[in-house]
């Protein structure tokens, strides 16, 4: 452990571990405990329509008071939470990951399966997530989270091959790639052990920005009401609170929570994507 | 015969004086006193070479000129005088109108600078309407042709793009653009630095014939001594972010009286006999961490004690020759290198 | 005794562009040798040191490494190419990968080539080479190559080319990014590798001083021919072919009673054009003659240590030998390098 935060003290000294990593990591890091966490000590009883008295302001009791349905805002956060974290992360995980194993063999071997893989994402990014997903919510007879994060990631990878595919055809024109070869590496180690690190900082902007275009699409989708309706999540709490004129009627604590939410998992993902370019390149860290 | 080129510049008022400039970089170690008290003063119509390794200062004096220091770097004391006019009162009106009208600066790489997607034309044009926003479409066109000729560029190389160009056209289209409002002062950082030798001939020779057109002064920045033996009149040393010494180019170079300079020359190869390659031991000091004294004396083979206690100011050494060492005034010039010391040169 | 590395007559074109034309060249690895191949860009050196290295493949002719056709090589013997012939690369920032420390450029080959049995022989041999070129261990491992400066990144590069112990290395311009005062140090390194571990060395440069104080022989390209080749006593000091002569007498040395050639220049551009047939140098040359715009000159023999490609000397016998080589110096006087301690 001490050689642990000893590696974080000579990192930061160096500047490759700075304020925007720090604070990034540290809000995902909050979000993700009280999505752990919070469940153990909260009754999943609150989050059933009809548990509680309905409409209630925050008070001792319901730090976030109730929603009109007499549901505990708090519950349905800390449960609501951890499920569209969940979305978001397949999709960006998949995406990521399809992406990034497209974008290097397109970039290493070039010629027709570069040319294949490259009409396919450009032909795919056009396609807007939302469309698809009202088609299909409007043909599923029970849509599900996973259902969601499935389509969602489908529709995620092709911004990172694109982006993974560039970076490999730079990289793979620079002289220590050349010195790598004559150094006896083998084609598949220089592809992961020269290039790949390189890439590092364009996959975590690339995972960031899909994490975050997922959510929003899953969002935008459960705002509509064309979500999970069953499940428990930030979305659904909107909608809801859209359905009851929550605006309108001043239930701040309704709307106001899981918006609060939302931001917070975006600055999260943003400062740490920041953060992260100066860790992976030492050359930015000099600068203050 | 010593090759002195015949200048009519004696005389004159100088048309740029240099006072004790001083740019220090902020670092998050500290600050580097990236040019330490420099002073120097140019005449119309003459030629001085300013050589130093990497690190020496010498590109941070180009930008300093025009007052374009970037943060981290700052100019922190000196007098710049342009023509008589104060830079360093400038108001910024008066800065960006006397940049390229006055002093013109080819930044090193300046050639790999030009706008990829710009035709040429657009570029120079673009130079000269900052200046002269009034001028007339079909003025600046002869404008623009005048000028690819004065550079030795077929006029037809206008409505190229920077890629279609080789490198030393590149360079001279630079030239034009640097010259377009007829500077009295042309700084050039490195010109040359990415050309073959004969295409740095004619750059070199184009240069001198644009700037004797306009009676200009020029200020050469490089590391090549045999570049500027062979084109500068005077020639300043640059170590460390001091000018250790500063001359006429064929004295300096027949007797160097600062030991830098010397090991310098001798480190320089020849094709007229072989002989043993000798460098400079040690490293250059990290301008941070200056060792006190004089800092070139870690590497000095003629260092004695009061080389790490007291850095050595300028003086003279010679008729218009000045060195800051501490071999001097009571040396006439430098000692014969010991045996010894020659060998540990090596 | 088959030779290090032989080219036979290989041509290399991007499409209509020849970069090297019929080139047919030989090297001996003993004794070991620095030959230099000079020229500007747009010569063929690079690609000539790309198609020895085996990067890129001919157009036409063959690559012989010890008598065996490289395009040809079993798996073993690749890797044994690989070991024994070593690059130099001109730019000592970009051959570093940024996201590792320098030690990654050492420890690598090391592993790869199984140069030593344990992580300790292995490190002692990574500190044997950075000694060898000057430089502490302990300044250097551990850093990342922002931290060096391009003298201290180009030596790591040179230890780097050592630690195999290879026969041949390919230095392509390695002390033209490098400050003036530390290219004679680093040249003189590269000069002890070939007197102290018998490692023969082509230094590609387009800078004739430096080829003539390290190099016994020298090659000049111009436009992918060979202009003149020979020992460099002969080539650089009485240069006979117009562009050798151009190029030496373009050289801006500090001596100012030599003042930059007196001739007039023909600009470069004006070659944009190249010819089918003739002499490449023809739209440049101050003496062309009828004969060299429609034939193209072959290699005549002006002394025993040296040949031109160039119809002004036409009244000289032509070399007998396809290969450029046999104009070079047979006995290589070896530059006297700084007096060894042991001869104070």
């Amino acid at each position: 452990m001490n050689r642990f935060f000893a590696a974080i003290e000579r990192n930061w000294k160096q500047g490759r571990v700075s304020g925007p990593l720090i604070g990034g990591l540290a809000i995902l890091f909050v979000i993700l405990l009280v999505s752990l966490i919070g469940p153990f000590f909260v009754d999943p009883h609150n989050a059933q329509v009809g548990a509680l008295a309905p409409r209630r302001p925050p008070s001792a009791q319901f730090l976030l008071g109730t929603d009109a349905q007499g549901r505990d805002l708090w519950t349905l956060l800390v449960y609501g939470t951890p499920n569209t974290l969940k979305m978001g992360l397949i999709a960006g995980i998949i995406g990521v990951g399809v992406g990034l194993t497209l974008g290097l063999i397109a970039g290493a071997v070039g010629g027709v399966v570069d040319a294949v893989i490259r009409i396919l994402s450009d032909a795919l990014l056009t396609v807007p997530a939302i469309a698809i997903l009202v088609i299909i919510a409007g043909n599923v007879d029970r849509m599900t989270t996973g259902i969601m994060a499935l389509v969602v990631a489908s529709l995620a990878w092709m911004f990172t091959a694109r982006t993974v595919r560039a970076q490999v055809l730079t990289i793979r024109e620079r002289s220590y790639v050349e010195v790598a070869r004559v150094n006896g590496q083998s084609a598949l180690s220089i592809l992961f052990a020269e290039i790949m690190p390189n890439l590092l900082p364009y996959i975590v902007a690339s995972f960031v920005g899909t994490v975050g275009s997922a959510i929003l699409a899953v969002i935008g989708l459960e705002a509509l009401g064309l979500g999970a309706l069953e499940e428990t999540t930030l979305g659904n709490t909107i909608y809801w609170s859209q359905q009851s004129a929550a605006v309108l009627r001043g239930y701040w604590w309704w709307w106001g929570p899981p918006i609060v939410v939302i931001a917070a998992i975006f600055l999260g993902l943003f400062l740490t994507s920041v953060g992260f370019d100066r860790f992976a390149n030492p050359r930015l860290a000099g600068r203050s | 015969m010593t090759g002195e080129r015949a200048t009519s510049s004696a005389g004159q008022k100088p048309v740029l004086v240099v006072e004790d400039l001083q740019v220090v970089y902020e670092t998050p170690a500290g600050p580097a006193k990236a040019v330490d008290h420099v002073s120097f003063s140019l005449r119309p119509g003459e030629r001085l070479g300013l050589i130093g390794e990497s690190g020496s200062g010498k590109t941070t004096i180009a930008t300093a000129l025009m007052r374009l220091t970037r943060a981290p770097g700052r100019i922190v004391g000196g007098k710049i005088l342009l023509d008589g006019a104060d830079v360093m009162q400038m108001t910024p009106t008066q800065l960006r109108a006397s940049r390229l009208k006055d002093i013109a600066l080819m930044p090193q790489g300046a050639m790999s600078s030009l706008n990829p997607v710009m035709q040429l034309e657009g570029q120079i044009i673009d130079a000269i309407v900052a200046h002269s926003p009034k001028m007339s479409r079909a003025a600046l066109d002869a404008r623009v042709d005048a000028l690819l000729a004065q550079v030795g560029l077929n006029p037809e190389v206008r409505r190229r793009y920077p890629h279609e160009l080789s490198g030393g056209m590149k360079q001279r289209a630079v030239m034009a653009i640097a010259t377009s409002m007829q500077p009295k002062v042309i700084v050039a950082d490195e010109p040359t630095s990415a050309l073959d030798v004969v295409v740095q001939r004619q750059v070199m020779q184009t240069l001198g014939r644009l700037q004797g057109g306009l009676g200009a002064a020029v200020v050469l920045i490089g590391h090549d001594m045999g570049l500027i033996a062979q084109f500068a009149d005077i020639v300043g040393v640059m170590y460390a972010g001091k000018l250790v010494e500063i001359g006429p180019v064929s004295q300096v170079i027949d007797a160097p009286r600062h030991p830098y300079t010397r090991l310098l020359i001798d480190s320089l190869p020849r094709i007229d006999i072989k002989k043993p390659l000798t460098g400079i031991r040690g490293l250059p000091p990290h301008l941070i961490d200056l060792p006190p004294g004089c800092g070139f004396g870690p590497r000095c083979p003629y260092a004695f004690d009061r080389c790490s206690l007291e850095t050595p100011s300028m003086q003279d050494v010679a008729p218009a020759q000045k060195a800051a060492c501490h071999l001097y005034p009571r040396n006439k010039s430098l000692p014969p290198l010991s045996a010894r010391a020659e060998r540990a040169q090596a | 005794m088959s030779a290090l590395i032989e080219l036979r007559g290989v041509t290399k074109k991007y499409g209509a562009f020849t970069a090297l034309d019929n080139l047919t060249f030989s090297l001996s690895g003993s004794p070991p040798s620095i030959t230099a191949v000079a020229g500007e860009s747009g010569s063929g050196k690079t690609t000539f040191a790309r198609i020895v290295l085996g990067f890129i493949p001919p157009s036409s002719g063959q690559v012989f490494y010890l008598g065996k056709d490289i395009a040809r090589l079993s798996a073993a013997e690749r890797q044994q190419f690989r070991r024994e012939v070593q690059p130099i690369f001109q730019d000592p920032f970009d051959v570093f990968n940024p996201f590792y420390r320098v030690d990654h450029v050492l420890t690598v080959p090391v592993r790869r080539f199984r140069l030593a049995d344990s992580e300790a022989a292995g490190q002692r041999l990574i500190e044997d080479a950075l000694s060898r070129v000057g430089l502490r261990p302990k300044d250097t491992l551990g850093r990342f190559p922002h931290e060096l400066s391009g003298g201290q990144r180009q030596r790591i590069m040179v230890a780097r080319a050592v630690l195999t112990r290879p026969k041949l290395i390919m230095a392509d311009e390695p002390v033209s990014m490098v400050d003036a005062s530390l290219r004679a140090t680093i040249l003189d390194e590269l000069s002890a590798l070939t007197r102290d571990l018998g490692i023969s060395i082509v230094y590609i440069t387009h800078d004739l001083t430096t080829a003539y104080q390290i190099c016994e022989n020298i090659l000049i390209l111009y436009q992918g021919c060979v202009a003149e080749a020979g020992s460099v006593d002969r080539v650089i000091r009485d240069p006979k072919h117009p562009y050798t002569r151009l190029l030496v007498s373009s050289i801006p040395m500090p001596d100012r009673t030599r003042i930059w050639g007196g001739e007039e220049l023909k600009v470069p551009e004006a070659s944009a054009g190249r010819l089918a047939n003739g002499c490449r140098f023809a739209p440049r040359c101050p003496f062309v003659l009828e004969e060299c715009w429609s034939d193209p000159p072959p290699k005549f023999q002006l002394d025993a240590d040296r040949i031109a490609t160039c119809f002004l000397h036409k009244k000289s016998p032509i070399s007998p030998d396809a290969d450029v080589a046999g104009a070079f110096a047979a006995s290589p006087t070896i530059v006297n390098g700084p007096p060894t301690r042991a001869q104070q």
